[in-house]
């Protein structure tokens, strides 16, 4: 149950509505209490009348009279109560979900890298239901159960103690019972959920992957993967159906055996004259009153402790701290970023990796100029531009921009002053204009320059609805090369002072690029940028090329001068001229 | 909004009738399931009738001994019908998990099934909401759902009964307030589905929300998006919360509106009793029976509300379930394919005309991405497409693997319609590398054999060597079993096009396409696999995507597209010397390299 003390901060938020929820639950209790009284009186009456024979109708009409005004009132009060308490909650649950996105949204690249989506997506839905589930029926039940029951056993107390005593004996064994059942429960739960989630990763790789899967006719090699799961989630399901179903029973025959000691002894009291009828009947109506009271707590447990397994999921989400973010250490008097970069003996491990991935990387790039990289598949090239825009702080040395740490640039600044183009393109499934616009607020005219610029223009002006045109799930299909052009858009259209390309170009056909890297040249006066690519062509004229083996620095220099030392970039060059010649042939 | 968003109506039939049949191969579990629940219900409504032995007969004539075997009988009662309830509540449970399990797994059959046009259609976030939240919806229904139903239809009928066969006048009396709350329940129905529609649009949009954002944080991150996407998501979020306030509103009138009409069901069997009382025709443990009796009525209808909830939700998430068994784009397989065992390879187009949308007007004409495609490969030839992004290239491979079915004209495969076989022994054929690779989680090997249980560990092992992956894959911990998350996202992109590279190997397969499959591969590593390739090619049809002409200058034959339509045809010294698209694009690719002005 300890998960669920996170929550106290939000209920402290809404303490006002809360209070009066919980005093209407007092005024609806208190107000329904009375009424087995009437009925008691009623009875007793009815009896006295049936034994002298005397006419009364009218004192009879004021007890029902008054059990249903008192009805009313009651039922006003819970009118309220689901009006504060319920709305409460549903507020609460805003709060959350609201926080748990900002929160996610803070976490860094490497834990999106590690973890499944469909998991985060079961946690938005399903656990922060589970936990509302707590918040709302889970305060409204137990505080108008435990008030129903030191009402409803005040008032049987007063009435005869004894008998009270002697209905209340299955009680300690319910508590017991419960406690067992419901730690129970709570294990089987979060085993459950945690298959669920599987489950869900499932589904969403299979139908992700599908174009996959149907090429290379697997179809029924997932279907069977899918059983084994569905059938082991079924069977999760069972175990935590055979301790459910106890719950319920379990209760009712509890208090079963309560009615049946309040009319076996009640009776042999009426027998002996030392108890009215009527005191029996509303006695008996109390206990019918306790009936569904403990049906709700034990449901309300079941609640608690799904709530509970489901706020041990999130908090666990929660507790995450963002390896990247603001610290005491962020400088925030810098105000802008100029754009030259230094590597000094960075270093870098990814995370669960066994081998450093870039070691020992020392360079300049002054404001203005071009690196470039080139290497092998896997060398380390992605992971080092990473490192710029801190998607990765780097594990050793230090990386400076302006001659300040990295890390001491507010993050947002930092962020927003690059340009990056990733290697694998992610759009929006929203319009082009929102696509490459991206959150900022320029004019129309600069998304069409942007797109001039990235050669996407002509494509666009054949789209149904132009700039406005929805793309992806909702909207048409972009090719490979239509898809990173946008996305080259999308980094031109901030104007940033650090412009980063990896292999932003490798889905472009060849007389594209060629007209985007001459528009590229010139938007890339004065700005810092940072090219990777495989072809000499694209790299050939920048001011630093450097070589990466195995995430080191083997070579570095100008073209020329690379060419001139005969080592990788001489070969890789040499490799692409007798292509070319080859084809002359 | 889209329109199975939409909520249709909330009890229906047809629906009904059609979810009723999976529980068929149940149907001896659900009936004894309803036995026991009748059974449960007798006992339940012998209660009030126990109280009335003891008060009348026991207490009146002060029978203690008779009155301590009335409560010994109850007690006996209690017990059995505890276990009783016990075992039912646990039988429904596995019906309803039997049950939805089976239509997890139809459903599920049934996306595997469907053609690539559903899933142009369909956001993925949406088909997974599918295969778990709607069907696990339906658990409820099955389980405790139906057998509850019959429960109380009897409960209430063995509550009428008692009530008739103790006191005819009470029990009309008492019954008279139904009007009242057949209207109410009524009313409440009609808010109550308006608000419930509200919410599940707002839970659609959350999930599709989300879904989409947490695969794109990156790109969220990267460009200090975070806030407008907080502020997008919290507007969703507030819609929600707010629909599902306006529901609240009306379950808190519900509520104790249902107690006031119990009170005042009760206010009048007092007065009855009073006023005939002296007749002698109501006695006092009528009176009390018929107390219970109220309470024990007003259950089930109280009740009513949630499973009035369960009902509604199962109708919309069976509707949305049963639309998706009925959507039929799944490519039309011939009634007798034709065997397909055998295959040497040679492909052609003959006027191929091709739309991924035709508007269902038929009137306007659809936007041709292919128009009038013909040539054809001999087996063994390795034939290159080349043309703009957009000029139609992929589509043309998408057809071959019979993703799409073309509008017009046909294609062949040694001479075989290749609508005249089953896709999935067309498939067999044909390896594809894609464009946008897809890697599984779990392990390398299984992502090159795809769990293919007759590819052997040697054989990836050879196919990753061809390819040049098994440097990087022996340096991972694990080697060929190293974890392989989520989308590759641990490796970097060109590892990834090695191994889906190697996938298509390993496969062996007769036709292969290469679809921009070393666009992010190192120089060396593409010529390694250029030499790979045309050594183990040797024999096979290979049709390749490239923009580096170098790929593809020693093809056997060089298809130019452009916007859709095949505009030259022939070798790379033909296509040269035709003054063409091919030398527009040639000379492009390679005019004066080595004096281009700097970059910056
Ligand atoms: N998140 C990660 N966790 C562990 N290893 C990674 C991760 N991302 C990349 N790697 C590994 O680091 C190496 C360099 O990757 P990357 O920088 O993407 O190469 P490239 O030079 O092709 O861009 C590769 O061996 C890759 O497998
Ligand atoms: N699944 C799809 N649905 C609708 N339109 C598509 C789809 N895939 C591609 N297109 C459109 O078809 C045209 C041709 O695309 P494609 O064959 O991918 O070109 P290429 O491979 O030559 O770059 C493009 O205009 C593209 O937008
Ligand atoms: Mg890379």
């Amino acid at each position: 149950m300890k998960p669920l003390l996170r929550l106290l901060p939000y209920l402290a938020r809404y303490k006002k509505t809360l209070t009066l929820g919980i005093l209407t639950v007092v005024g609806s209790n208190l107000f329904s209490i009375v009424q087995p009284l009437f009925l008691g009186y009623a009875i007793d009456e009815l009896k006295a009348g049936i034994e002298s024979k005397i006419y009364v109708t009218s004192d009879l009409m004021l007890w029902a009279g008054l059990i249903v005004g008192f009805s009313l009132i009651a039922g006003f009060f819970t009118f309220l109560t689901r009006q504060t308490i319920i709305v409460v909650s549903r507020h609460i649950e805003f709060d959350l979900r609201n926080d748990l996105l900002s929160h996610v949204q803070k976490l860094s690249y490497s834990y999106f890298q590690n973890k499944p989506t469909g998991d985060l997506m079961a946690h938005a839905t399903n656990d922060i239901s589970a936990v509302r589930n707590v918040l709302g029926p889970g305060i409204m039940y137990p505080s108008d159960t435990i008030l129903t029951f030191v009402l409803v056993l005040t008032m049987m107390l007063t009435r005869d103690w004894q008998l009270t005593l002697l209905a209340l004996i299955p009680m300690p064994l319910v508590s017991i019972v419960v406690y067992r059942v419901s730690k129970i429960i709570h294990d089987r739960f979060t085993e459950r959920q945690e298959l669920f989630s599987k489950l869900t990763t499932r589904a969403q790789e299979n139908l992700s992957g599908i174009r996959v899967i149907k090429s290379y006719v697997r179809e029924a090699f997932e279907t069977d993967e899918f059983k084994k799961l569905s059938w082991e989630y079924m069977k999760k399901n069972l175990v935590l159906a055979k301790v459910q179903s106890l719950l319920w029973p379990l209760m009712f025959l509890l208090v079963g055996c309560s009615i049946i000691l309040t009319m076996y002894f009640g009776g042999l009291r009426v027998i002996d004259s030392r108890m009215s009828i009527g005191t029996l009947s509303a006695f008996m109506s109390y206990l019918l009153m306790l009936i569904w009271p403990m049906i709700a707590f034990g449901w309300v447990l079941n609640l608690l402790q799904q709530g509970a397994a489901s706020m041990g999921r999130l908090t666990a989400i929660f507790d995450t701290v963002p390896e990247i973010r603001d610290t005491e250490k962020t400088n925030h008097s810098l105000t802008d970023i100029e754009g030259s970069i230094e590597f000094r003996r960075v270093s870098f491990t990814h995370k669960y990796a066994q081998q450093a991935t870039l070691r020992d990387l020392n360079m300049k790039i002054e404001k203005g100029m071009t690196l470039a990289v080139v290497g092998y598949t896997g060398s380390g090239k992605t992971t080092l531009v990473n490192l710029v825009p801190r998607l990765y702080d780097v594990t050793e040395g230090e990386l400076l921009i302006d001659g300040h740490d990295v890390r001491s640039y507010p993050l947002a600044l930092l962020r927003s002053s690059i340009g990056y183009v990733p290697q694998e393109t992610f759009l929006f499934s929203d319009t082009i204009a929102e696509n490459i616009r991206y959150g900022l607020d320029n004019g129309d005219s600069h998304i069409r320059d942007a797109a001039e610029i990235s050669q996407i223009e002509k494509d666009v002006a054949e789209f149904p609805k132009q700039f406005e045109t929805m793309i992806g799930e909702r909207g048409i299909t972009l090719s490979g090369g239509q898809k990173q052009r946008t996305s080259i858009a999308r980094a031109i259209m901030r104007e940033p002072k650090i412009l980063i390309l990896d292999d932003a170009l490798s889905s472009v056909d060849t007389y594209t690029e060629e007209e985007i890297l001459k528009r590229l040249k010139n938007f890339m006066q004065g700005r810092t940028s940072i090219i990777i690519s495989h072809r000499i062509s694209t790299v050939k004229d920048a001011d630093l090329i450097v070589v990466l083996d195995k995430g080191e620095i083997v070579e570095r220099g100008t073209h020329d001068e690379l060419v001139l030392k005969g080592g990788i970039y001489a070969d890789l060059h040499q490799k692409q001229l007798l292509e070319r010649e080859l084809e002359e042939m | 909004m889209h329109e199975e968003e939409v909520l249709g109506k909330a009890y229906d039939a047809r629906l009904m009738r059609r979810l009723l049949k999976y529980l068929r191969p149940y149907r001896w579990h659900v009936a004894f399931g309803i036995v026991m629940s009748i059974v449960i219900s007798g006992m339940e409504a012998l209660r009030p009738y126990f109280t009335k032995i003891a008060v009348d007969k026991d207490i009146a004539s002060g029978d203690k001994v008779g009155l301590l075997m009335t409560a010994l009988l109850f007690l006996a009662v209690l017990v059995v019908r505890g276990l009783i309830q016990y075992a039912n509540a646990y039988l429904t449970q596995w019906i309803g998990q039997r049950t939805i399990f089976d239509l997890r797994m139809e459903v599920f059959r049934h996306l595997q099934n469907l053609s690539l046009k559903f899933y142009d259609k369909n956001p993925i976030g949406r088909l997974i909401t599918r295969v778990t939240n709607d069907v696990e919806v339906l658990n409820e229904m099955f389980s405790s759902g139906i057998v509850m139903v019959f429960s109380d239809v009897f409960t209430i009928a063995a509550i009428l009964y008692f009530m008739f066969t103790m006191n005819l006048g009470l029990a009309l009396v008492s019954l008279s307030v139904l009007p009242l709350l057949f209207y109410g329940t009524f009313l409440f129905r009609r808010k109550a589905r308006e608000a419930y529609r509200e919410v599940r649009l707002q839970i659609a949009r959350i999930n599709s929300f989300m879904q989409e954002h947490i695969t794109g944080m990156l790109v969220d991150q990267i460009f200090n998006r975070e806030r407008k996407s907080f502020e997008k998501f919290s507007a969703i979020n507030g819609a929600h919360r707010d629909a599902n306030i306006k529901s609240i509103f009306y379950y808190a009138v519900f509520y104790p509106g249902i107690d006031l009409i119990g009170a005042l069901s009760i206010g009048l069997i007092i007065w009855y009793a009073g006023a005939n009382a002296l007749e002698g025709t109501v006695t006092i443990g009528t009176v009390m029976a018929f107390v219970q009796f109220n309470e024990m009525f007003w259950r089930p209808i109280r009740d009513l509300s949630e499973k009035y909830n369960i009902l509604q939700t199962a109708m919309a998430s069976s509707e949305r379930i049963f639309q998706l068994l009925d959507d039929t784009s799944i490519l039309s397989a011939p009634q007798t394919p034709a065997p397909f065992a055998h295959v040497n390879g040679e492909v052609e187009f003959r006027n191929v005309w091709f739309a991924y949308n035709v508007p269902s007007d038929g009137v306007q004409s659809p936007e041709w991405v292919l128009k009038d495609i013909s040539f054809s490969i001999k087996p063994g030839e390795k034939v290159a497409l080349v043309g703009h992004t957009g000029a139609g290239k992929t589509s043309i491979t998408s057809l071959l693997t019979r993703f799409y079915d073309v509008q017009k004209g046909e294609i062949l495969i040694d001479g075989m319609n290749i609508q005249h076989v089953k896709p999935q022994d067309l498939r067999r054929h044909i390896g594809v590398v894609l464009q946008d690779v897809f890697l599984f989680s779990g392990d390398v090997k299984g992502n090159i054999s795809l769990g293919d249980s007759s590819i052997s560990l040697d054989r990836v092992k050879a196919a990753t060597r061809v390819v040049g992956a098994h440097r990087f894959i022996e340096q991972l911990s694990g080697d060929y079993d190293a974890e392989v998350k989520e989308r590759g996202a641990t490796l970097s992109v060109g590892q990834k096009q090695l191994l889906s590279f190697a996938r298509a190997l390993a496969y062996n397969p007769r036709i292969l396409i290469l679809d921009e499959a070393t666009s992010s591969v190192d120089t060396e590593s593409e010529q390694l696999i250029q030499a790979a390739i045309k050594k183990l090619l040797h024999g096979r049809t290979a049709i390749v995507i490239a923009h580096r002409l170098s790929t593809i200058q020693n093809s056997d034959k060089i298809i130019v597209m452009h916007k859709g339509e095949v505009r030259e045809m022939g070798t790379h010294q033909e296509l040269l010397s035709q003054n063409g698209i091919y030398r527009r694009l040639y000379e492009l690719q390679y005019k004066d390299q080595e004096v281009k002005a700097p970059l910056a």
